[in-house]
């Protein structure tokens, strides 16, 4: 046996001569067709837009841009490649600009939010301020989010506190107890993460505020935001949970621990940090809800703390409300709700991320020193018995 | 002779069955599941019951306009009663067709470029980019369609008006073409494309190896490979993830609110000024109606319940083929 091993491991092969081989796929040829077929297709453009066709409108420009970029592409690729490589270039040239697009309209979308609600967020009224002072004609530097953005954070909490177990312990029976009848639970927790948001309000109008009878309150609102943000904690909890090794539940069910122990000491465990994740993404999601929040909110421009009674509002109400005014200060009061809107949607997204960048049971940095310097401590301690 | 004997015995065992094992769940089980399974049961109950209320609350609406509710165009829940979803189920439904025309192409070519030509460095952040944009709030997207991407996109509007002869104001005011629905549903679109893009990516990215490598053994190129090995694959999920945009499509709010303006004689000039959707006249009508048995109210509920009707029959089908798509995580 001992030969055998020697033998299929050759101990004499350095293991650092192992190192891939870098594959380059990106040659001089293709740098160069790219950039001739963009600049190319630059100038073409320029002498046709709005001076021979009767074109006219940036967004055209760029459109047209892009047709004759295409166009010039394949011509020039055709001049040096075979049919086949000629499609394979231009489909990756295509697909390529399509990823370009969605980072560009993202970022277009946050830097100009981010931009025109700049010259509301530098005054400090803004942040301290209620729409209690300000009139319909005041100007920007009176009156501000202060009422709006407690509301936010309250509703979000409530929400949060009560989807969160839910949405968790549905996910558990979906990955854990599973079965025949999980199924349908699964299908409709799909077709619920893209229902209309505005059914979550307009149910609870029905049955919370003019059935039972519950006021229009921040409460109200924190209930319509938790319909809307259950079934995106429960379908990315449920993801989370089928990655953890099974060989875990095994150990955890050798050793002679029932299910629920098994799940409550060895499954969540494991899957934290990914559950973590899952939550802070649907709360990036319900902190931006407006229609559920628009219904059963009532709206309110002065401070109110008590979620539980009278009318409250949230960010991005508030920012609804503004933008229908017709004063300029208005306008600017909205973009800047909707700068701190996305601050918090980055902040909550850049925590998901950061938490959840491990795989289930990877330890972070510092569970790693803990768990070091916890071996330190006793290994000083045995030194000290022996000694 | 031993191995005489062992061939006897294995003769007389009969076939290899396995034996059926009993697990008999202790009682802290048997609570621990009843809990589980009555949480994710609930998702059956909040549908239910929100049928059961936009039911009741809606039945004075249906009752006084009988299946007039479905011919008529006006919106008049004053005195004189008259209205009906004529005019809003269509635009709405024109919107969300201009939404998936664009999302889907795009969103397919978006998550074909992340599972296979984006450099692997790329990968995580461009899906990181995809969530973010599905999290950005639909105010936000409402804000940068009415004052950034309305603006810049009338020459586009006015272009396509003129030249493929679908819309030729003779004054060519950008007026004529502002809030058209052809503008909502680009916006529309922008929200549509991070589900298809990332529930396509899911599919795409389980693509078997073992065919990819075969088809680049037969000497395809990549686009020749993802033709033939990983689209096919895919193709079931991303028909689901068509529908459940779809679905989000029909129900958007907010950003169609403030992008249109009212329209109440539907046409299918999708670059005119004018648009409407039930979402959108339930968030800007619910307010003139603080009584809970007023007419109107009842109204907004009846066409909340033809949205949720319409939405959840969209939804639970793409979610069906969404999870047929999606074998290697079947239960059972």
């Amino acid at each position: 046996m001992a030969t055998d091993i020697a033998t299929a491991q050759p101990a004499t092969q350095p293991p650092a001569a192992d190192a891939p081989l870098r594959i380059r796929n990106v040659t001089a040829e293709d740098l160069l067709s790219l950039g001739g077929a963009a600049v190319g297709a630059l100038a073409l453009d320029w002498v046709l837009y709005e001076r021979i066709l009767p074109f006219s409108g940036a967004l055209g420009f760029w459109v047209c841009w892009y047709v004759l970029f295409l166009v010039a592409y394949t011509s020039i690729a055709s001049m040096q490649w075979d049919r086949l490589a000629v499609r394979d270039k231009v489909v990756q040239v295509a697909l390529s600009t399509f990823g370009l697009l969605a980072t560009a309209i993202v970022i277009d979308q946050v830097a100009y939010t981010l931009v025109r609600g700049f010259a509301a967020v530098r005054h400090s009224s803004f942040w301290t301020q209620t729409m209690a002072e300000a009139g319909p004609l005041s100007p920007i530097t009176v009156g501000g989010i202060a009422h709006a953005l407690v509301g936010t954070l309250e509703m979000l909490a409530l929400s949060t506190f009560m989807s969160v177990p839910l949405g968790i312990a549905a996910a558990v029976y979906l990955a854990e107890v599973g079965g025949r009848a999980a199924r349908p639970v699964r299908t409709l927790v799909d077709a619920m993460t893209s229902l209309p948001d505005i059914i979550a309000g307009l149910f609870i109008l029905a049955f919370v505020v003019l059935t039972i009878g519950v006021p229009k309150s921040g409460f109200a609102a924190s209930l319509a935001l938790a319909i809307t943000m259950l079934p995106i904690v429960a379908r990315a909890s449920e993801t989370v949970l089928r990655i953890v090794p099974g060989t875990l539940r095994e150990a955890s069910y050798a050793l002679g621990g029932s299910q629920w122990r098994t799940v409550l000491m060895v499954v969540l465990p494991t899957a934290r940090s990914g559950l973590a994740t899952a939550v802070v993404l649907a709360m990036a999601r319900g902190i931006g809800e407006t229609a559920p929040v628009l219904l059963v909110a009532g709206y309110s421009r002065v401070m109110n703390v008590n979620p539980f009674a009278n009318w409250m509002t949230s960010l991005p109400l508030y920012t609804y409300d503004e933008i229908q005014s017709p004063e300029t200060a208005d306008h600017v009061r909205a973009f800047g709700a909707g700068f701190v809107l996305i601050i918090l949607v980055l902040i909550l997204f850049t925590i998901a991320r950061r938490i959840g960048g491990g795989a289930p049971g990877e330890l972070t940095r510092r569970q790693r020193r803990r768990i070091a310097r916890q071996d330190a401590a006793m290994q000083r301690r045995a030194g000290r018995v022996t000694g | 002779m031993p191995a005489e004997g062992s061939t006897r015995i294995m003769t007389t065992v009969p076939d290899d069955v396995p034996r059926t094992i009993v697990a008999q769940p202790s009682t802290g089980d048997k609570i621990f599941r009843g809990i589980l399974r009555a949480s994710g049961w609930s998702v059956f109950v909040i549908t239910g019951l929100i049928l059961v209320f936009l039911l009741l609350r809606a039945a004075r609406a249906f009752k006084f306009m009988g299946f007039a509710f479905l011919t008529t165009s006006a919106w008049i829940t004053q005195s004189p009663q008259h209205f009906g979803i004529a005019a809003i189920l269509p635009f709405g439904i024109l919107i969300a067709l201009i939404a998936m025309i664009i999302a889907v192409p795009t969103g397919i070519a978006i998550a074909l470029y992340i599972s296979e030509y984006a450099p692997p460095r790329l990968k995580r952040p461009l899906i990181s980019l995809i969530d973010l944009m599905a999290a950005i709030p639909s105010i936000i997207f409402g804000l940068w369609g009415l004052f950034f991407l309305m603006p810049r996109i009338l020459g586009l509007e006015s272009w396509l008006g003129r030249h493929l002869g679908f819309y030729n104001p003779s004054p060519a005011l950008a007026s004529n073409y502002a809030n058209s629905t052809f503008i909502a549903g680009v916006v529309v679109s922008l929200m549509v494309i991070p589900i298809v893009t990332s529930l396509s990516r899911q599919v795409f990215s389980q693509a078997p190896v073992g065919e990819r490598e075969g088809a680049y053994a037969l000497g395809s190129t990549r686009w020749g490979m993802v033709r033939t090995v990983v689209l096919p694959f895919g193709r079931a999920g991303v028909i689901g993830a068509t529908m459940l945009g779809l679905g989000r499509a029909l129900g958007e709010t907010i950003a169609v609110t403030l992008i249109i303006v009212p329209a109440w004689h539907f046409s299918f000039n999708v670059l005119q000024s004018g648009s409407n959707s039930i979402a959108s006249r339930i968030a800007v009508d619910f307010s003139n109606y603080p009584d809970a048995g007023s007419m109107g109210l009842s109204a907004l509920m009846a066409a909340g319940l033809v949205l949720f009707g319409m939405t959840l029959i969209v939804n639970t089908l793409g979610a069906i083929v969404i999870g047929r798509s999606r074998s290697g995580q079947a239960t059972g």
